[in-house]
């Protein structure tokens, strides 16, 4: 053992002089740099093996058209695996490295991130995490939810199962959610909605890690017959739901699922499209390949004589990706138009994020309209079924019970 | 490491027992000190001060598990929750009374110790796996209490907004204000372990982890110092709670899951159980390898893959690597970090002479 200590130095010294010896060799001019946190190996690794390489895809086509004004997009990306230190330390790095921006990934780690962000006057962008009073924008000036928040998809589900239904008044809906702080926030909506529209309300929660729900899907479907069910899980929970709602026979075109139980992943992993027949899934970025900007990805991975990745094929969550990316982008090019040209600052690219409107990527991004108000974009939801073994459009965006969803922001923000 | 005992002689027993035994242990302290006070934050970018950091609160959480799984051989699965406790009650306290840090901390660990103490009954009757199962239950029931209980969680969100620490009038709102904060709790968690270690209680913590039926034949109560064990080392994860909630500004009760737990187990068992030295180098080694790992891949890796490619690759391999290197020191040495490098001490010490 004691004679090895020497190559032990030897080896240490080596790898030393590798992690700080090599870096410091990028040196360009005219780039600008964007921090993307991402979770590969944690808890969401099948979200974010998706999803990364979607924004990658994204910022790598736009840099082969010259970028954004001349200048070019680095992307510093850091996997967090879904945990807090980390993403205070991938946050600290971005700085470091100059970065305009922080591509936030994960409720806990938003939330954590939320007042150094604002301290150091850097940008945060959060689609589908952190918390829905975050669309406040007076009360959280450097974090962008961007995407429909869980209030917003609570609206939009309710929206949604009233014109299935026709009416509302007298109707049963269960709320079936994954019992963590992200599944509890839809409640304060869908209580008032409640009130408001006359329908009753009863919630099932599923504890975590959420791949046991036997019990709480025979309540819904032996005892309490609901006239819709709306779900909101994460993880390998949706698959699981499925299952069990069509194993006792429930009728899955009355369930709507929110944003996180909608992929082509958790179809497949309940069995396929066959088994989740009818399942509706909420959504805040477009699904499937029928969009120019994901051909000219695939043009420009022809071009350089490779396969379309195969991260592709899964578009819910690979559209989110390139949603994110390109808002980032846009936020960058507003920037770019008001410092003329001049490198952006971060808040900069942040007055830049409150600018964007009438973005829509052909149909990927929702029509946002994001202000400094309002941080969100106005909480936009698209409905997508599975029908004859792929994912269709049943509702084009739309928001669902905007007002309610407003008056909750504001309540918020005073107690 | 250069340390040279000959010519020095112990004549009283108070000498023996001194922190520093040798002279030289003094300047070495002195100049460690130097190093962390004056030349780090002067030398160092904000940067790797977050990632110090990140360091000094993971060292006093491991500390606090080492006292109660490495010092009195009870295995302990709800450190993660303890700290949530800790953080809470600092959170409450700073934004409902808005009380300052210096009673919100020791009050989040006294919370904490409370409640340690709780779960650590089950330790009066069961031991090893069966106990583990005990505080696992401690870490899930702590959980679902914060989630379901709005009085402790603040609403549906289960997070609280807490202000940034206040000294004096100092906002320490930055990395570097922030460093000495979180350095001075370090090195007072250290030195109280140290010292803690040395007197009537650390020494019954050894007998009890080492036989406790003989520990309770010379007179050890093993259940006072068993629950004892509990508090000090809740009371630790508590303050480490409240430093992580004075250093994101939020409490929020997914930071401390059952995964946390797990990571500060994994701190203790590669650094060296019932070592303090072992605890800061597995909380070093736990905090700082992936972070390095991923420079090294990233620098390596540019060589072979471009742009998107590369970060499919690093996470992946970074995991792998992490890994493979725990189960390679652990092979090389299973006592741990602490034993390494008390090999390599061993070595110099009589270099060039070893025999």
């Amino acid at each position: 053992m004691l004679r090895s200590v020497k190559s032990w130095l030897g080896i240490a010294a080596a790898a030393g002089t590798l992690a700080f010896g090599a870096s410091g060799v990028f040196a360009q001019q005219k780039e600008v740099v964007f921090g993307f946190q991402c979770d590969r190996t944690g808890p969401t690794a099948t979200v974010g093996t998706v999803l990364c390489p979607g924004y990658h895809d994204y910022i790598d086509l736009v840099n082969s058209k010259g970028g954004v004004d001349g200048y070019k997009i680095k992307v510093i990306e850091v996997d967090n695996e879904y945990k807090v230190p980390p993403a205070m330390e991938a946050h600290e790095r971005f700085k470091k490295e100059g970065a305009v921006l922080d591509g936030l990934y994960g409720t806990p780690q938003t939330q954590a991130l939320a007042k150094k962000l604002e301290e150091d006057k850097m940008p945060g962008t959060s689609p589908g995490f952190g918390t829905a009073s975050a669309a406040d924008g007076k009360r959280f000036p450097y974090i962008f939810p961007i995407a429909a928040s869980y209030w917003s998809q609570a609206g939009a589900a309710i929206e949604f199962v009233k014109e299935k239904l026709g009416t509302l008044k007298g109707k049963k809906i269960a709320y079936l959610f994954y019992d963590n702080p992200a599944g509890k926030e839809p409640l304060a909506i869908l209580e008032d909605l409640s009130k408001s529209e006359g329908f009753e309300l009863r919630t099932f929660a599923v504890p975590a890690p959420g791949v046991e729900m036997g019990a709480q899907v025979l309540d819904i479907t032996s005892r309490y017959k609901p006239d819709f069910v709306v779900a909101h899980l994460f993880g390998r929970s949706p698959s699981v739901a499925i299952k069990e709602l069509k194993g006792k026979g429930y009728p899955l075109s009355k369930v709507v699922s929110f944003v996180w139980g909608s992929a082509e992943a958790d179809i497949l992993a309940a069995g396929g499209y066959a088994v989740a027949e009818g399942y509706n899934t909420l959504q805040f970025a477009g699904v499937g390949k029928d969009f120019p900007v994901l051909k000219d990805i695939v043009a420009m991975y022809k071009a350089e004589g490779k396969p379309a990745p195969k991260e592709m094929e899964s578009t819910v969550y690979y559209n989110r990706g390139v949603m994110t990316a390109a808002i980032h982008v846009e936020a960058l090019r507003n920037a770019l138009k008001a410092t003329g040209g001049k490198p952006p600052t971060s808040d900069d690219v942040r007055k830049g994020m409150e600018q964007i409107k009438g973005f829509t990527l052909g149909g990927l991004v929702p029509p946002l309209t994001i202000t400094p108000t309002d941080h969100e974009g106005g909480g936009w939801c698209e409905v997508w079924t599975v029908k004859g073994g792929k994912l269709v459009k049943t509702k084009e965006w739309y928001q669902g019970y905007r007002q309610v969803i407003e008056k909750q922001i504001a309540a918020d923000a005073k107690s | 490491m250069f340390h040279r005992e000959a010519g020095i002689f112990k004549t009283t027993y108070a000498a023996d027992m001194a922190l520093y035994p040798l002279p030289i242990a003094k300047w070495t302290v002195a100049a460690l000190a130097l190093l962390f006070v004056v030349l780090i934050p002067l030398l160092f970018a904000e940067y790797y001060l977050a990632i110090l950091n990140l360091i000094f609160i993971a060292i006093v959480g491991a500390l606090g598990l080492n006292i109660l799984v490495g010092y009195t051989g009870q295995i302990s699965i709800g450190h993660g929750a303890f700290m949530s406790v800790g953080a809470y009650t600092a959170a409450n306290l700073a934004v409902r009374l808005d009380l300052p840090f210096w009673i919100t901390l020791p009050a989040g660990g006294l919370m904490a110790a409370l409640i340690g103490v709780v779960v650590g009954i089950p330790s009066l009757r069961i031991k090893g796996l069966y106990l583990a199962i005990a505080t696992l239950a401690g870490q899930l029931i702590i959980e679902w209490t914060i989630n379901h209980v709005p009085a402790i969680s603040g609403g549906a969100q289960a997070s609280i907004q807490v202000p940034r620490p206040d000294l004096f009038g100092l906002i320490l709102n930055t990395q570097s204000r922030l460093y000495f904060f979180l350095l001075f709790f370090a090195a007072l968690a250290i030195v109280a372990t140290l010292n803690l270690m040395r007197s009537r209680i650390g020494r019954a913590f050894i007998a009890v982890r080492d036989q406790d039926i003989a520990a309770e034949i010379i007179g050890i109560n093993i259940y006072r110092y068993k629950l004892l064990s509990f508090a000090i080392s809740s009371f630790y994860a508590g303050v480490c709670g409240v430093l992580y909630t004075y250093y994101f500004g939020i409490a929020n009760y997914e930071q401390f899951q059952l995964i946390v737990s797990i990571d500060y187990l994994a701190m203790i068992i590669i650094g060296g159980l019932g070592s303090v030295l072992g605890s800061i180098f597995g909380a070093i080694f736990v905090t700082l390898l992936p972070i390095v790992l991923r420079l090294l891949l990233e620098n390596v890796g540019s060589l072979v893959f471009s742009g998107s490619e590369l970060a499919n690759v690093i996470s992946g391999t970074r995991l792998a690597v992490f890994g493979a290197l725990i189960i390679f020191f652990l092979i090389v040495e299973p006592e741990g970090l602490n034993r390494l490098w008390r090999n390599i001490r061993n070595y110099f010490r009589v270099w060039p002479f070893s025999y």
